[in-house]
């Protein structure tokens, strides 16, 4: 084997930590930066910070609303999945259900499904079957929401496999043999043995729906739009003002990296899908 | 002791979503697909035509083509991908100071929205801000316009893609390789084999099935990237990189041509499917006649 060298492993990490970071890196200088600075030859340092690009978007009514409709969308799609998931992995995992094999890998196909696909007969679907009075579920909360759980229950369910699994059905035995009702078995044992996989699930899914564009592009037009749908129209809209189209995109990578931070321990079993085994 | 009914009442509500959301849609666009459909047209009600729409799409110069660039972004990308991802994850086998901090860094690309980064490349090659044209030009003389040169633009999408996703890559081997056993590995080494030997003997093939799921996971996504590549090139040049996805998504909308729409993106469901399973069959189907286990 090769011997230990730290000082040229630690080098090729930070050389390889610059290349991924940079692209970020360069985002932020440009978002720091007024349209005038940032003629002429490209500059790494960022002398004043230019906090004009940040106010306006923040300022702006309608990225209030988009950023608000993003935080609800992902906040109460996360909530839903997550719960919902722990009951469905809970009867996979405990119960003897037929076919319970089936549903597993049928779920995941959920996943496979190439997303242009389901554009069209979902648009379709949402103005114009899912329509009650004048209501429709097109361009609503609720339906992004909804739509969203088809790519999210799956990951949730096959990450959260591995984890009630791991909990030993001998404590269930137990408590049931002591008299307790189903719902106590979850809630006092399952629950908070689970609780780091629900956490992990929990925030991965609400990172997945945050980043979500093209559904929620084509799902809404002007009262649920997100802020992907938002980040999207400043290039096409608004064409070259890069320093605040960067401020909206730094906005939108914010949350995943404080949840990166939160998760990054657990992530390896979380993001390869449970392809492995870990 | 405890009824399956239970079971399929905690079951249910997922189950529903499910169907409604994910299946209904797809009986759904199954249907429309026999149908000729356009809202816009002179007649705009559902008439039905047969094969009528896949016989059209066989003869489709646009749909062929956004076909084999889409296979062609997702062979580059994935390809790199896997040699990249390895070798990162093999590295992040050793022990190093500062191991998770890095790991931490090497994992970010993967949590950023598909828009931003979009958004990020295009900050990084648009001509007159970027860095990339900027010192391509000053350093060498060379001309970076993805929006004139086809070749750059495909590039470029590739390049993005690995950066975005090789993180994904490189967890998925590293979690296979922590979990390998290391008996394998010193009987190797007992027998006297190099590290060409060992590595295509021992470690290809136990590090098979993660790599398999790495490149279906890939590849799938690869088939359907759409945000990023929008936000980067738009499409452009020309139709260069409109993608699949994008192609049904642009093209198809604005025209309203739902019936045509269908059976295209049927069609390119069917064939990421084709595509993974001949995959599948000729990476392990193959390798168990030489190999029974």
């Amino acid at each position: 084997m090769t011997r230990n060298r730290p000082f040229l492993s630690i080098l090729f990490w930070l050389v390889s930590s610059l290349v991924t970071l940079f692209p970020i890196y360069w985002m932020f200088i440009v978002s720091a930066k007024s349209r005038v600075e940032l003629f002429g030859a490209p500059n790494f340092i960022i002398k004043t910070f230019f906090s004009e690009n940040y106010i306006k978007t923040l300022t702006d009514p309608t990225f209030q609303k988009y950023m608000f409709n993003s935080i609800v969308v992902a906040t109460t799609n996360a909530a839903l999945v997550t719960t919902l998931a722990l009951f469905a992995t809970y009867a996979l995992a405990r119960y003897k259900l037929t076919g319970k094999e089936n549903i597993f890998f049928w779920t995941i196909t959920n996943r496979m499904a190439p997303p242009a696909a389901f554009l069209l007969p979902l648009f379709l679907l949402y103005t114009q079957v899912f329509v009650v009075g004048d209501w429709k579920l097109f361009d609503t909360r609720t339906g992004l929401i909804l739509l969203y759980c088809v790519f999210n229950l799956p990951f949730a369910i096959w990450t959260l496999r591995g984890v009630i699994e791991a909990i030993p059905s001998e404590l269930d035995e137990a408590a049931y043999v002591d008299g307790a009702k189903t719902w106590q078995v979850i809630w006092y044992i399952i629950l908070p043995l689970a609780k780091p996989g629900l956490a992990v699930t929990g925030i991965l899914t609400w990172v997945f729906a945050w980043n979500e564009y093209l559904f929620a592009a084509t799902l809404t037009s002007v009262h649920a739009r997100t802020i992907t749908t938002g980040l999207a129209e400043f290039v096409t809209v608004t064409g070259t003002n890069w320093g605040q189209m960067a401020a909206t995109a730094m906005l939108t990578l914010i949350p995943a990296i404080v949840f990166l931070a939160l998760v990054q321990k657990h992530i390896v079993a979380g993001l390869t899908f449970g392809a492995v085994k870990g | 002791m405890r009824s399956q009914s239970v079971g399929w009442l905690f079951l249910a509500p997922t189950l529903l979503i499910l169907f409604v959301f994910g299946v209904w849609p797809f009986v759904y666009v199954t249907v429309i697909s026999f149908f000729h459909w356009n809202s816009f047209a002179a007649d705009p009600t559902m008439r039905f035509a047969g094969l009528g729409n896949y016989r059209e799409l066989v003869f489709d110069k646009g749909f062929l083509m956004a076909l084999w660039n889409t296979l062609k972004f997702g062979v580059f990308a994935v390809v790199s991908q896997i040699i990249l991802g390895y070798l990162l994850a093999q590295l992040f086998m050793k022990d190093f100071p500062f191991k998770g901090f890095f790991r931490t860094i090497h994992t970010l690309p993967l949590m950023i929205a598909p828009v931003a980064v979009g958004a990020t490349w295009r900050l990084m090659t648009v001509p007159g801000l970027g860095p990339i044209p900027y010192y391509l030009d000053k350093w060498f003389g060379y001309e970076f316009l993805i929006s004139r040169y086809v070749g750059q633009a495909f590039l470029t999408t590739v390049v993005m893609d690995i950066w975005h996703w090789t993180p994904l890559v490189t967890l998925t081997l590293l979690a296979a390789l922590s979990s390998m056993p290391k008996e394998p590995f010193e009987q190797a080494q007992i027998d006297g084999a190099n590290r060409v030997q060992t590595f295509w003997y021992v470690t290809l093939p136990m590090l098979k099935p993660a790599i398999l799921s790495a490149v279906f996971i890939r590849l799938m996504d690869a088939m359907r990237t759409v945000d990023e590549v929008w936000m980067l090139t738009g499409g452009g040049p020309g139709a260069a990189t409109r993608y699949i996805g994008l192609y049904i998504w642009r093209v198809v909308f604005p025209k309203t041509d739902y019936g045509y729409g269908s059976a295209m993106s049927l069609i390119t469901l069917y064939l990421t499917i084709v595509l993974c399973w001949l995959l599948y069959a000729g990476l392990v189907a193959r390798r168990d006649l030489r190999k029974p286990e």
